[in-house]
């Protein structure tokens, strides 16, 4: 399997109503890609399909060479996910937090221990390993956040909306940390209100009513619809759609 | 006449260790939209929750519409409208509910200052027997607006309305404000997305409780010091990582499209001035030396311009200060 991602016409369908409509694109490995779109164009329906967590209505999609519809359950073990809305344990301490994940995804205990030190040392959290989470800056937490979805190694990483709400400069060293991730070869499908961050992408899609309208390097997406910058593309697709 | 809509003094609170709140001053002024700018944690709600009576401050005072936030509490809720962080609405009700409900507890009717919310109910009308926790984001968000303004306050809390909601939104919101501006309703707001900072008439940028800086969005820009620069190549992964190693003192962060390279302000300041036009003329001989080495890094596609500050390199700046 060349492509880290392969979606063809994948489809959900909730009632009469279409969330997901025949969306068909491919991420290639390595890729930084921006999965964007207004609120209610079916996003979070489509990344729940890509992660295993929805069954789709129709089409198909394969993350990581693996059948989504057939076999979630391995989706689910290779893939890494975070999300702002939900991460990691608050009631419990950073190092905790690490070995349930660690755990969770089947690393021997010698492997979580060995882990958990280099992450610590790299994310300069070793003075607050023994901290519960939910007294870490918002910032740190996400770092961590993300640092624990990369601990199984996975070559995929769903990353939805993790910056909202942080301060410039953490957001900008949460992106240090995606591009680092990436150049390690590591595929990062990454949602955000952020427009700027949209320019961090190696290509991005928007997502308009159940489908793709534009798919592209945000350079060419710029040409393509006359605009100075993501902001301006995104406003001019996704009007319709809001 | 009072001159102030907002007046804050010396405000403090902590919880527990936790300085939420750290000796803020500021003032809003009649049919200005103001600003507090910062990221989770800054103390944007606590000092909301302050000047809306909800909660009392450990040390300071302040006003809102000449009336004392402890002492005048009864009146002053009469005169203000809040539109907190998290959805407020009564999810099983209606739309039209919401409204009605809101405006009876005012002591008002929808009627009466219908003209007020006209633009955005409108909106709103075509799913007015929908329950509320049905509506997308951006929906509540303009019903939850609705709510607040129904009994025609003198001054508008709100508190982070753009957290979760996608662009297109957040600038319809935008465009809502500067219409009730000119209906001398003074706003305060707060968001941590810095590019509304912009669509304010004065900010303040807030991080851990302090003020990091007061001002004009134009003002808070013209006063970023140090030599600014913004470049791209095809590997911004490693073209991020070599401009930090460029010279001591140098920060390069991702700004889009490019990344901004920032160079330390004393190493190209001369002694004598801190004009910033002295420091643009010596800012041209650098991007020639910034391209030769990116180029002897081995990067393609190279390019190298002037920029000036956004109010994230702002923001970023007053941080490391």
């Amino acid at each position: 399997m060349d492509h880290a991602i392969q979606i063809e016409q994948l489809t959900k369908t909730f009632g009469n109503f279409t969330a997901v409509n025949a969306i068909s694109f491919e991420v290639a490995p390595g890729e930084i890609f921006g999965f964007l779109g207004a609120n209610g164009a079916g996003k979070t329906t489509a990344l729940k399909m890509l992660t295993g967590l929805l069954k789709p209505s129709g089409g198909q999609a394969w993350v990581a060479g693996i059948d989504v519809q057939r076999k979630p359950e391995q989706v689910k073990r290779r893939i890494g996910y975070m999300s702002q809305k939900f991460s990691l344990y608050e009631d419990l301490t950073v190092r905790e937090n690490i070995r349930l994940y660690g755990g969770i995804y089947g690393l021997k205990r010698t492997d979580i221990k060995a882990k958990t030190a280099v992450l610590l040392e790299k994310l300069q959290l070793e003075p607050y390993a023994d901290q519960l989470v939910a007294g870490l800056p918002l910032g740190w937490r996400q770092k961590l956040a993300f640092s624990v979805a990369l601990l199984h190694e996975p070559r995929i990483v769903f990353l939805d909306e993790p910056t909202s709400g942080v301060d410039p400069l953490t957001r900008r060293q949460f992106w240090d940390l995606i591009y680092e991730a990436a150049h390690n070869g590591v595929t990062l499908m990454v949602t955000t209100h952020y427009m700027d961050e949209a320019e961090y992408c190696n290509r991005v899609s928007i997502m308009v009513d159940g489908k793709i309208e534009a798919l592209d390097t945000p350079r060419n997406m710029k040409k393509t619809f006359a605009a100075e910058d993501m902001d301006e593309v995104f406003r001019k697709l996704a009007r319709s759609g809001s | 006449m009072q001159t102030k809509s907002i007046k804050a003094q010396n405000l403090s609170k902590a919880y527990g260790p936790v300085e939420a709140v750290k000796n803020v001053s500021f003032d809003v002024r009649p049919g200005e939209i103001f600003g507090l700018i910062g990221p989770d944690g800054a103390g944007k709600t606590t000092l909301f929750r302050i000047l809306t009576s909800l909660l009392l401050p450990d040390t300071g005072q302040a006003s809102v519409d000449g009336l004392d936030v402890v002492q005048d509490y009864k009146l002053l809720r009469q005169r203000i409208g809040y539109m907190p962080g998290r959805f407020s609405l009564y999810q099983d009700l209606t739309v039209q509910e919401n409204l009605q409900f809101f405006a009876n507890v005012f002591g008002t009717t929808i009627e009466k200052n219908y003209a007020l919310i006209r633009d955005i109910y409108v909106q709103l009308e075509p799913f007015k027997h929908r329950r509320a926790g049905a509506l997308s984001g951006g929906m509540k968000q303009k019903l939850a607006l609705c709510c607040a303004l129904i009994h025609k306050p003198r001054v508008l809390f709100l508190d982070e309305p753009g957290t979760g909601v996608d662009p297109v939104s957040r600038k319809e919101f935008w465009e809502m404000l500067r219409r009730l501006r000119d209906s001398d309703i003074t706003i305060l707001v707060s968001t941590a997305y810095m590019d509304e900072a912009e669509l304010c008439d004065r900010v303040a940028l807030l991080q851990k409780g302090e003020i990091l800086a007061i001002d004009t969005p134009q003002g808070i820009t013209a006063n970023y010091q140090r030599p600014l620069f913004a470049a791209r190549s095809d590997d911004m992964y490693r073209l991020i990582t070599d401009l930090r190693a460029l010279e001591p003192g140098a920060d390069c962060y991702a700004f889009g499209e490019y990344a901004h390279l920032a160079l330390a302000a004393t190493a190209t300041r001369p002694t004598t001035s801190t004009r910033p036009t002295t420091s643009s003329r010596r800012t041209s001989n650098a991007i020639p030396k910034i391209q030769q080495y990116l180029e002897t890094k081995g990067h393609t596609n190279i390019e190298v311009l002037n920029t000036t500050a956004t109010i994230e390199d702002c923001f970023i700046e007053l941080m490391h200060n």
